[in-house]
């Protein structure tokens, strides 16, 4: 009976792990980003599909109260107008200059109408104001009042096709990244051109920046040029230097 | 001490599941804690409550990077108008950062934790292995015989190895604030440091009284595991290296 016993429980293991294994073969075979190169990345694409599978729906991140901002490094590009800098751009020191007046942004790709929204375009849309936290991969937090159109609002106009699958988003520092459908539609994504309710400082990514509020603060990408929405994954941006695509985490 | 060996001659040596599982974690573990600690070099400060960065108080900072209390902060701005307001300052410093891979290296590794651990408490509640080896009985629950057992230790007196979970109180004790104590805590602060986590579990955040607060605790967790594995160490060659070697590996 003992020896029974055994047989069972180590079947019970066996099916365990094969029903594991089994519920993330589908998860592989689908095109998912990032494409496969090493075994970090296939453990970064596990958290991926891990969250997009287990966890509940676009829960919405904490929100804080006006009391809880707090002070706020800018780091990275901190300004893309300063000629002495690596990431100098001469357009952007242009539109600064002009206090961004002549500043668009450029919506293409699988959209039924491109456009180029100004800053007073997207200023007429309906704002949405958020106090949250800004998680880096460094290790700090910090938290701070965000107020901005939400991205959904814009895909929308824009006219979304359904075979869309990502955002990808340019930026005036020459940086690029890209979020699925799922984060670009969480209603705390927003396109924010306000900060502590003020007009968005330069070194916060004036005049609009990114608010990717369930992933890790470098997704939030500063200085917003072209958004260009794909139906397909594009292995740009951050990865050719080993940094994660997804950062839920 | 004799009364363990001849406890149930039996379940004597170390099950296979207990082997492999044991092993697993113990490379997963060690991968998480050098690959923690590559990221806590990059910003060795260590904060309380929801939000801690350069331009607020830490708690304390570690010198085991060159970020440690480094310089390089410029254009000091106040957001409000009153004069405690919090401050924006742009970073001009060129940081050490080899998070690219530390944090996926840190994340694949914890998936191998996690997995493993569970099929290891599934397992260790199914067969009664905990009840009838690592929860120190009623009987034996004696203050007076934890602190007799303790003294024996810290004289270095370690009973001779077995050849399987024939453990002592003190052991058992140890283990298990390892098992469902400090190993539960430390990956449950780390996920509260997961921004898509806590949105969708925000008890977490209450629970460590905030993000930074559970990057402190995963801290002191860790550091409190690696001492758990040096003293582990020391006790196994202490008792028996080769004996107790085996029997964790191909000793049937």
């Amino acid at each position: 009976m003992k020896k029974n016993q055994l047989i069972t429980r180590r079947h019970a293991i066996i099916t365990g792990l094969a029903s594991l294994g089994g519920l993330l073969l589908p998860g592989c075979s689908k095109k998912l980003p990032p494409t496969y190169g090493n075994i970090l990345r296939m453990g970064d694409v596990l958290t991926y599909v891990a969250h997009r599978t287990l966890l509940p729906g676009q829960s919405l991140v904490r929100e804080y109260n006006y009391g809880d901002i707090s002070s706020f490094p800018a780091i990275g590009t901190t300004n893309p107008a300063d000629p002495a800098k690596w990431f100098f751009n001469e357009d952007y020191g242009r539109l600064r200059s002009g206090a961004f007046a002549n500043w668009a942004l450029s919506i293409e790709g699988r959209v039924a109408r491109p456009a180029s929204y100004s800053l007073a375009d997207l200023q007429r849309f309906p704002a949405r104001t958020q106090i949250t936290r800004h998680t880096c991969e460094e290790g700090w937090t910090a938290i701070g009042q965000w107020t901005g159109v939400p991205l959904s609002l814009v895909l929308n106009n824009a006219g979304i096709l359904a075979s869309a699958r990502f955002v990808n988003f340019y930026t005036y520092d020459g940086r690029m990244d890209s979020i699925d459908m799922f984060d670009a539609f969480h209603p705390q994504t927003i396109l924010a051109y306000g900060m502590n309710g003020r007009d968005l400082p330069v070194p916060h990514g004036a005049p609009l920046r990114l608010r990717v509020e369930t992933q890790i603060g470098y997704k939030s990408l500063k200085f917003l040029k072209r958004i260009v929405v794909t139906d397909e994954f594009l292995d740009v941006g951050n990865r050719p230097r080993g940094w994660a695509w997804y950062t839920g985490i | 001490m004799i009364s363990h060996h001849t406890l149930n001659p039996k379940n004597s040596r170390h099950k296979r599941w207990v082997k492999g599982t044991h092993w697993i974690i113990t490379v997963s573990f060690l991968v998480l804690a050098f690959s923690g600690y590559v990221i806590l070099k990059v910003h060795p400060r260590l904060y309380w409550g929801e939000a801690g960065n350069s331009l607020t108080p830490a708690l304390f900072e570690l010198p085991i990077s060159r970020n440690y209390q480094h310089g390089g902060w410029e254009n000091n701005t106040p957001f409000f108008d009153d004069t405690d307001s919090p401050v924006s300052m742009s970073r001009n410093f060129a940081m050490w950062n080899k998070n690219s891979w530390a944090r996926s290296l840190h994340f694949l590794a914890a998936w191998f934790l996690v997995l493993t651990g569970v099929v290891y408490l599934l397992a260790g509640i199914f067969t009664g292995h905990f009840r009838s080896h690592l929860w120190p009985r009623v009987s034996e629950f004696r203050l007076r015989l934890f602190w007799r057992d303790l003294i024996k230790h810290l004289r270095m007196q370690i009973p001779s190895a077995t050849n399987g979970p024939q453990y002592g109180l003190l052991q058992k004790c140890t283990y298990s604030v390892v098992i469902f104590f400090l190993l539960p805590v430390t990956v449950l602060t780390g996920l509260t440091m997961s921004p898509a986590v806590t949105a969708a579990y925000p008890f977490l955040l209450k629970m460590f009284f905030g993000a930074q607060s559970a990057r402190t605790i995963h801290f002191f967790a860790s550091a409190t595991l690696v001492l758990f594995l040096l003293v582990h160490v020391v006790m196994v060659i202490k008792s028996g290296f080769k004996k107790q070697i085996r029997a964790m590996t191909i000793g049937k």
